[in-house]
């Protein structure tokens, strides 16, 4: 559909990006006015500065945190679907399992963090852990509530062509149910990104967790922000590339 | 072979019973031994106020639903699961909205494991003769409501059904677009030749439609009417008002409602 007028879409296209720069330029101007310390608040353009600096620094830590990061959120997906498909096919695990499910949700994971790197270590184990704990159960969540969304007309159009249930899950339920299960999966890595840092926080020898708190400690704050930014940016990269694979299984049901 | 060569099935239903247990463990008699024969390439329309057992005729016929007593035979063969000679098309159109129109139609030969490039060109001459020619390729959200039933129609038609099941097809569709698929059914089927059972609300559309009505009443779910529809074919939507023995038709259903209580007349 056509906007009203023709500046709309550009306006609407962009308005992210001219928000975003226009925080950051008066972020820019309104540090050396406040009579902050840079070494209090660092302007936009020296944590940027110091990001392209400290590349190789903070690539070496990316790697670790993405690997936790990627593992745990991959875990997640291979307990998680199959566990939802559990669900959503017997009644009786439903039943057993969803209320042990829902408890644990409202354990905050993050409370785990010392008690698994005391049984798992300080290496990658208690971080994956982490990553996976936080991220599975959107990932159950939303494929449940995916598979049980369908109209169960369609259920009985392809049984009346003569579908096996095997057919009917592939041919129906599973594409009727992929938006909300990438629904999850964006969720669920973002979470993830949480799980492992916190994990660093913790206890560790590398990742951005760690970067982060030798910064913290050296009274470094513009590397404590270009840490930050190196987070959130993986949080993002791995929330586009989720969103670049559904774009390429899914068709979405309204482009407008 | 292009040319469409079908013929329609023989339906005998004899003794059939449904009987639905509700949550509460009562019994719901939706269908009360109902003796039925559709000879080949008839049209039958059932009519019958919500709730009598139209659509739970139709769920058995599909073998989707099993009998609590009697039996369903199609060309002799009892079924007691979904038939190959049967089609469906329901109240929505039932689009899978990932696929393309295509892709939607060719649907039941994927899931009978048949050889889905075979029946391509098939399915575009269905396309083709309810004036969806060259939609192949679009996406169902991209069509009106009366385009996208005609999809449902072409991809209940694509199996060749000697037995087409239609419940409330046009329920969903405004006036215009309903009286256009009226007679677009029309001329399909008279093309076809399948035994098609067509159910509705619609007393106008049944008669118009076709050679036989069966008229449902409810608890228990019976036949109360099983009118013979004599009329010359291919009939007039827009003439069919001029026809004497149509208002004949219209009036007895309406009596047997009426006696029934289901319509009032004041
Ligand atoms: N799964 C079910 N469980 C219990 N009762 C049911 C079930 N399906 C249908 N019924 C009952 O059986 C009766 C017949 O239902 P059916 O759907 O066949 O009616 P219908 O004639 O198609 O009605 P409508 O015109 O509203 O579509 C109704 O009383 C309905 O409540
Ligand atoms: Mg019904």
């Amino acid at each position: 559909m056509r906007r009203k007028k023709s500046r709309g879409p550009w306006l609407e296209r962009y308005s992210a990006v001219i928000l975003a720069t226009v925080l950051l330029a008066a972020w820019q101007v309104l540090v050396p006015l406040s009579g902050l310390s840079e070494f209090v608040l660092p302007t936009p353009v020296a944590i940027a500065t110091r990001i392209v600096n400290e590349l190789p620094l903070l690539a070496t830590h990316a790697y670790v945190t993405l690997f936790e990061v990627v593992s745990g959120f991959a875990m997640g997906v291979l307990v998680g679907i199959p566990l939802a498909l559990a669900i959503f096919y017997s009644r009786a695990f439903e039943r057993a399992i969803y209320p042990i499910l829902v408890a644990l949700q409202t354990v905050p994971k993050v409370a785990l963090a010392p008690l698994l790197v005391l049984y798992l270590g300080y290496g990658w184990a208690p971080k994956i852990t982490l990553a996976f704990l936080i991220s599975f159960f959107p990932i159950v969540i939303s494929t449940v509530v995916g598979l049980q969304a369908l109209d169960k007309n369609l259920v009985n159009l392809v049984r009346s062509m003569g579908a096996s249930e095997w057919q009917t899950f592939f041919k129906v339920r599973l594409p009727a149910a992929l938006p909300n299960i990438f629904g999850g999966f964006k969720v669920a890595v973002s979470l993830a990104v949480i799980g492992a840092v916190i994990g660093e926080y913790v206890a560790a020898e590398r990742g951005l967790g760690y970067l982060q708190l030798q910064a913290n400690s050296l009274f470094d704050t513009t590397l404590n922000f270009a840490t930050v930014v190196a987070i959130s940016g993986l949080g993002v990269m791995l929330y586009f590339v989720i969103d670049f694979v559904e774009s390429r299984v899914t068709y979405k049901r309204d482009t407008k | 072979m292009n040319a469409i060569v079908q013929t329609g099935a023989a339906v005998d239903i004899s003794r059939l019973s449904k009987i639905y247990k509700t949550r509460e463990d009562e019994d719901v008699v939706a269908l009360d031994k109902i003796d039925l024969k559709f000879e080949p390439g008839t049209f039958v329309a059932v009519v019958g106020p919500s709730g009598c057992g139209k659509s739970t005729l139709l769920s058995l016929l599909a073998g989707l639903i099993g009998a609590s007593t009697g039996t369903i035979a199609i060309d002799g063969e009892a079924i007691s699961k979904p038939h190959p000679k049967i089609g469906v098309v329901f109240q929505s159109d039932l689009l899978l909205y990932w696929r393309t129109v295509l892709e939607n139609i060719l649907l039941p030969i994927e899931i009978k494991r048949l050889d889905v490039a075979r029946y391509r060109g098939r399915a575009e001459e269905l396309l083709a003769q309810v004036g969806l020619e060259g939609f192949g390729n679009k996406y169902p959200s991209e069509l009106s409501g009366g385009m996208r039933q005609r999809v449902a129609i072409c991809r209940a038609l694509i199996q060749e059904p000697g037995l087409l099941l239609m419940d409330e097809p046009f329920g969903a569709l405004d006036a215009l677009t309903r009286e256009q698929m009226i007679m677009d059914l029309q001329s399909m089927w008279m093309r076809l030749g399948n035994t098609v059972l067509f159910i509705t609300h619609g007393i106008d559309e049944a008669v118009f439609l076709a050679d036989r009505v069966l008229v449902m009443s409810p608890r228990p779910g019976r036949v109360d009417l099983d009118l013979n529809i004599d009329m010359p074919r291919p009939r007039q939507w827009s003439r069919i008002h001029e026809n004497k023995d149509y208002h004949g038709y219209v009036r007895k259903i309406r009596d047997i409602f009426e006696a029934k209580g289901i319509l009032v007349a004041h």
